[in-house]
């Protein structure tokens, strides 16, 4: 059976040529970059290789990279560092409703200890308004957090805008790219952002993996303590065969760049065809959103039943239905655009990837409407 | 307890059995909430106390679905009494095991074919001996 994968954002294949260029650092070159020794020297000068390839990518400059352990960890060490460094200046934070939960939780995680939180709410196309931003902002703001791009409905957020806020009012700005880098362009001065969160898995570079833009001059507290490593910032001994995989896939991306962005007329040749499904609706914004994403809902079916379906035809996706005792909610990301909950139960993300054809899509197409007919059948709301 | 879905799951999943509305039901249990993602609609044709057919409707996920399928097949041909004695436990053994955070969706079945029988005995005025 023929197998499409089609869930770029939760995760990508590593490259083989970024696996290439890790393998050494597993057996061969495998010395302690803190060593002084000439194995270890060898690790400590990839690691710099590393960190250069990946502010290239961005903009950044080598010595504003601290590694980390992935865009969990990076958005954590962003937002608990900074408001812990500044909690003597303000106690307020700005944030999204539609953030990943990295960003959610650790700002939920804050408000148990004594910080406070606003939720900017997103309009039906999941935009953030900057007007909102800056009419959030109180003399105890002391960081705003907003997502460059949503990985389920792909939105692309006016950071640059919020950027110019929050420089004119002299408050730390974090962004979480995880999304976005190597996707779209992504330059920390376009932005104006202070700290910036990226993920290796994501850009077909290795899981376990990520890093933190941190301008220079901003201060954070660091959230590991231990040896040192990271100028302090973030201490463990570096996961090397990890960072050189990291830089190796930021390279690449970086040289593929204008290729990405060419996913966007396969992808729009998905949306126009998907929608020609009966009660079919786009979930996101119809431009502003990114080149691989397509989020779509479908009335009177359930995402879950969706996703099995397709994982029996041999296509990997995704959908923000959640049903489990734990939550019975689905995603809050399509409750904040304003779905009801039995529409944001049949949404279906399909993220498209470097090795997607247009033959891909036409197998898609040649499987999903099948599948919707099917459970629709079954469906009691199906009238 | 199992952490996916068994074989036998997603064998009803795939080939959900005795799937559709029975148009001129003898009882129609609705039990389930759109908001939590699973609506299960249970139809049951009676005939000498004896659930003769029993058909469902489900908007839901993979366990739902499966569920709904297996509890028809639990419950065709049995008695009244023994249809409501079919427990939510009996529908998930029958499935060899569901997930442990799929229990809500699951229990959706036993309480979608209990209500369809007592709403059979609520229309007919029937008591069961
Ligand atoms: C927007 C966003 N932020 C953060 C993360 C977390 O990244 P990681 O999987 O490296 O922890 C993800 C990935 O799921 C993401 O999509
Ligand atoms: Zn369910």
């Amino acid at each position: 059976m023929k197998q499409v994968y089609m869930d770029h954002s939760a995760t990508t294949a590593t490259d083989p040529a970024v696996m290439e260029a890790m393998l050494p650092y597993f057996s061969e070159k495998y010395g302690n970059p803190s060593s002084l020794y000439t194995i270890g020297r060898q690790a400590r000068r990839a690691i710099e290789e590393s960190r250069q390839k990946v502010a290239d990518l961005i903009g950044a400059k080598k010595e504003e990279i601290i590694f980390t352990g992935s865009g969990t960890e990076s958005d954590n060490l962003a937002i608990k560092g900074s408001a812990l460094r500044n909690r003597t200046k303000g106690d307020h934070i700005i944030t999204s409703s539609i953030e990943h939960h990295a960003v959610l939780h650790t700002c939920k995680y804050l408000e148990k200890n004594g910080f406070k939180v606003t939720y900017l709410p997103v309009n039906k196309e999941g935009l953030i308004d900057p007007v909102d931003v800056a009419g959030a902002i109180t003399p105890q703001t002391i960081l705003i957090s907003i997502m460059h791009a949503n990985n389920e409905i792909g939105t692309i957020q006016p950071i640059a805008e919020v950027g110019k806020i929050a420089k004119e009012k002299d408050i730390v700005f974090h962004t979480d790219a995880v999304q976005t880098t190597g996707k779209i362009p992504v330059n920390v001065d376009d932005l104006g952002v202070s700290m910036l969160s990226i993920s290796a898995h994501k850009i077909y570079g290795p899981k376990g993996v990520g890093a933190l833009f941190l301008r220079k001059g901003t201060v954070i507290e660091p959230q590991m303590h231990g040896g040192g490593h990271e100028r302090n910032i973030r201490s463990s001994t570096e996961n090397v065969p990890g960072i050189v995989g990291f830089g190796k896939a930021c390279e690449m991306a970086k040289e593929r760049l204008p290729q990405e962005s060419n996913l966007a007329a396969l992808r729009d040749s998905l949306i126009k065809s998907v929608l020609e499904i009966k009660d079919s609706y786009l979930n996101g914004h119809p431009i502003k959103r990114l080149p691989n994403n397509a989020n779509f809902r479908f009335s009177y079916i359930e995402g879950e039943s969706m996703i099995l379906n397709l994982d029996m035809k041999g296509v990997a996706a995704s959908t923000g239905s959640a049903c489990s005792s734990t939550s019975l909610m689905p995603s809050h990301v399509l409750m904040a655009i304003g779905l009801r909950p039995e529409e944001a139960h049949g949404s279906l993300r399909l993220t498209l990837g470097r090795e997607n054809t247009q033959e891909d899509v036409d197998y898609v197409l040649s499987v999903l409407p099948d599948i919707v007919n099917k459970l629709r059948m079954i469906s009691p709301l199906a009238r | 307890m199992t952490d996916g879905y068994s074989e036998k799951v997603m064998d009803h999943f795939a080939n959900p059995r005795n799937v559709g509305e029975i148009k001129d039901a003898d009882g129609i249990g609705k039990v389930g909430n759109p908001t939590c993602g699973d609506v299960m609609w249970i139809y049951i044709k009676v005939k000498d106390n004896i659930l003769e057919d029993v058909k469902f409707k489900t908007f839901g996920c993979g366990a739902a679905i499966a569920t709904s399928s297996m509890i028809t097949e639990l419950a065709k041909g049995k008695t009244l009494e023994e249809g409501l004695k079919i427990s939510r436990g009996n529908v998930a053994e029958a499935l060899d095991g569901l997930p442990q955070v799929k229990l809500h969706c699951s229990n959706l079945a036993a309480d979608g074919l209990h209500a369809a029988i007592k709403d059979y005995l609520e229309k007919t005025g029937k008591k069961l001996s």
